[in-house]
């Protein structure tokens, strides 16, 4: 019956252009002296390098992990550059400066950043290669009192708070990648809400690799004031290329007194071709403390780039009544795979977590949906829901499920659904003889399956999301 | 309107899983008729729905199906519904997280592409639905509801006879419309049909017992044995499959 179902053709990855600019590139290689060199360029203060080297020394002694249910050859750290910039006047006073290669570039990924062609409502910091090219909205937000710049700007800029909160939710020596992100993180976005403040626009991080043959490294450390509320979304690409590109991020939360933080990904790496040549290989830490009394983090990703997905979204919910969340879908079509879940661990009293993850898996894509959920000794009352669908469509990938569940206080509530379902022959025939093509019935049938995560979404970004789905699994079905 | 063949289909032969199922079809549907397609079961009445159709699962091994004037086995199953052929599942499946509403104004907008209309946008769709429901005197209980999931026997195939009458096809094949349902909801589908009768719709209904065409009464019953039509007659010809069996049939056909 299952014949006729997937017809591999080319996936058109439609952000794998290259723009040709000028950049100035580090010479691949990792040592102490390329981590002063990044430090230098991005004019750090002294404690930010040691506390890169502090990380190096550590990361040298770490060995790379191997459990993820993931495979791929052995990375040689010596052969990546660790910084690529674009050669561009240093110091810019305003956005008429940036380079039009750049401004054309973000505007072709539906990421305008000139004045007139701005997003409403929505500000936008854009990551290319190692720096921030631009921000957008910054006075309209500082008016606010709500800071949004690029990290390395912060740490020069407001080095006391960046000081206070680096590390202290993934530190230098959390594991491999986080250890090799701390000794040469480049750039990413910093945000701080102060106290009372509800940020009047969404908050947007667009990551583009450009460079061949380098490593993306970005960090990004959001901080919620006691009783603040923001909303934050990253989506990033990449141009095709042959060969597998490192990109190791560490995301940092922290959620004050009653704050919110909901944290949104659109994931899109170049994800190789239908052989598995090229692709980023995306192993990213992502973490965020619920320190206050009622704070909330919600994460909602949605994966559907990337030869290699490693990622945990968590949540540590310190504060009593305290609320973590995780969405997620992801998407494995060709030879991707993903080894992608969350860890939710209880602390306070009366803390609560949601998981809602689905994972679609197509061609010969491998997904793994992998979760913690810890109860720790003084969580009383705790609670957790967790539901873990699967989809396969056709017969040559895969779906695997490991829920680890660890409860050490017996007043917990525990709830766990899974359920695994195939995209027949008969539900495309059924959508196709009411006239709707191949294509469309897939789409249907998947952003169906992933409704109850799309709707997470800042409405902005959920068309993109289901539109991407749609891009994602093009040629899987025939 | 004079009437003339809609659907002509020739010497038909089928076959699912290396089984040949449908073994010389001849039949023709003529614009605004009624054919009852019926027969005992495994003798390839579903089969010949789901050729019709497209169905992925089915080989043609021989002979033509004439639609319109076109070769309809030529085309693929979504060009087939575009065409106007429309077939009400006797398995309808789930959509889950997909509302009705939503499942039927993609398919109702993909109709309208190829016809060379408008698509209609949501506010559009939902007066459209409301005159075709009114029509039909039901009310939109389930659009809001995702495609089949959860829906009883009988609302699913309710819910095909909705979606018949919101895409308006040209030949509507109703694949054992009637089996599961009871008394009460096989008069609402009849009277509904009844209602969608017109002069430029044929209907092709396929059953297995005689009570649905108590309500619809047919132009022609065929007896369909053992991948064949082997009678063809009047709406007298299914009373008399209903006291008779099927049975006095077979032989017949072991005699010729």
């Amino acid at each position: 019956m299952s014949s006729g179902i997937e017809s591999q053709v080319l996936q058109p990855y439609k952000y794998g252009f290259v723009t040709d600019i000028e950049s100035e590139t580090v010479p691949p290689g990792l040592s102490e002296d390329v981590i002063r060199l990044i430090s230098e360029k991005k004019g750090e203060p002294a404690w930010m390098l040691d506390w890169r080297l502090k990380a190096y020394r550590n990361w040298l002694k770490m060995p790379e992990p191997h459990w993820p249910n993931v495979q791929y050859g052995p990375i040689d750290y010596q052969a990546i550059s660790y910084y690529a910039a674009p050669k561009q006047r240093p110091k810019l006073d305003s956005l008429d400066q940036v380079d039009p290669k750049l401004l054309e570039t973000f505007e072709k990924l539906g990421i305008p950043i000139e004045e007139r062609k701005r997003l409403a409502g929505v500000a936008v910091d854009a990551v290319f290669d190692s720096v921030s090219v631009a921000t957008t909205f910054r006075e309209e937000l500082k008016k606010h009192g709500v800071i949004f710049c690029a990290i390395s700007e912060a740490i020069r800029e407001y080095p006391e708070l960046v000081q206070q909160y680096l590390g202290s939710v993934v530190p230098y020596n959390d594991n491999f990648f986080a250890a090799l992100n701390s000794a040469v993180f480049t750039d990413g976005s910093f945000v701080y809400v102060p106290k009372g403040v509800r940020c009047p626009m969404e908050l947007s991080t667009y990551f583009r690799i450009n460079a061949a043959s380098t490593g993306q490294f970005e960090r990004t450390l959001i901080i919620a004031d006691d009783a603040s509320h923001v909303s934050y979304l990253e989506g990033c690409s990449a141009p095709v290329r042959d060969e597998n590109q490192l990109h190791a991020a560490v995301v940092e939360l922290v959620a004050l007194d009653r704050a919110t933080i909901k944290y949104s990904t659109i994931q899109n790496w170049y994800p190789g071709d239908e052989e598995g040549r090229g692709g980023i290989y995306n192993f990213v830490t992502k973490r965020g403390a619920c320190r206050g009394r009622g704070s909330k983090i919600s994460w909602t990703q949605v994966e559907t780039g990337s030869a290699i997905t490693w990622k945990y979204p968590g949540c540590i919910l310190q504060g009593d009544d305290s609320i973590g969340e995780f969405y997620s879908v992801a998407v494995t079509n060709h030879r991707q795979q993903a080894d992608t879940g969350t860890k939710m661990i209880h602390m306070g009293k009366n803390t609560r977590s949601t998981i809602v993850s689905k994972g679609i898996s197509a061609g010969r894509g491998q997904n793994t949906y992998r979760g913690l959920v810890k109860i720790l000794k003084g969580a009383e009352q705790a609670r957790n829901y967790s539901q873990c669908d699967s989809m396969l469509i056709g017969d040559r990938c895969g779906a695997h499920t490991f829920p680890y569940i660890d409860v050490r206080n017996s007043t917990a509530t525990m709830e766990h659904e899974a359920s695994t379902s195939k995209i027949g022959e008969d539900q495309i025939f059924y959508a196709k003889q009411r006239g709707l093509s191949a294509e469309d019935a897939v789409s249907m049938i998947v952003n169906g399956f992933c409704k109850e995560v799309f709707k997470e979404l800042p409405m902005e970004f959920a068309v993109e999301a289901q539109r991407l789905l749609g891009i994602s699994l093009e040629g899987s079905v025939g | 309107m004079s009437k003339h063949p809609l659907l002509q289909v020739k010497n038909l032969h089928a076959s699912a899983e290396g089984r040949e199922i449908l073994k010389g079809v001849d039949l023709t549907v003529n614009t605004g008729e009624v054919h009852a397609i019926m027969g005992p079961n495994g003798s390839g009445k579903s089969t010949l729905a789901q050729v019709l159709a497209g169905h992925p699962a089915y080989t043609v091994l021989a002979g033509t199906a004439t639609y319109e004037g076109k070769d309809l086995l030529a085309m693929k199953p979504e060009e087939r519904a575009r065409a106007g052929v429309f077939l009400a599942f006797q398995y309808p499946v789930e959509i889950r997280g997909i509302t009705n509403s939503y499942f039927l104004r993609s398919a109702l907008n993909a109709l309208r592409r190829e016809r060379g209309e408008a698509e209609l946008d949501p506010i559009d769709f939902l007066q459209f639905l409301e005159q075709k429901l009114k029509a039909i005197g039901w009310d939109d209980s389930m659009m809001n509801r995702p495609v089949n999931e959860g829906f009883s026997g009988g609302e699913k195939k309710r819910n095909e006879i909705l979606q018949l009458a919101v895409l308006e096809p040209r030949l509507a094949i109703l694949d054992e419309t009637d089996s599961g349902l009871d008394i009460d909801a096989l008069k609402t589908v009849a009277e509904t049909v009844n209602k969608l009768r017109s002069p430029d719709r044929s209907f092709l209904i396929v059953t297995h017992y005689q009570r649905l065409l108590n309500y619809i009464t047919p132009d022609v019953v065929h007896v369909l044995a053992d991948g064949r039509i082997v009678k063809s007659g009047g709406p007298e010809l299914a009373r008399e499959l209903e006291s008779r069996g099927y049975d006095w049939l077979r032989d017949g056909v072991m005699v010729s």
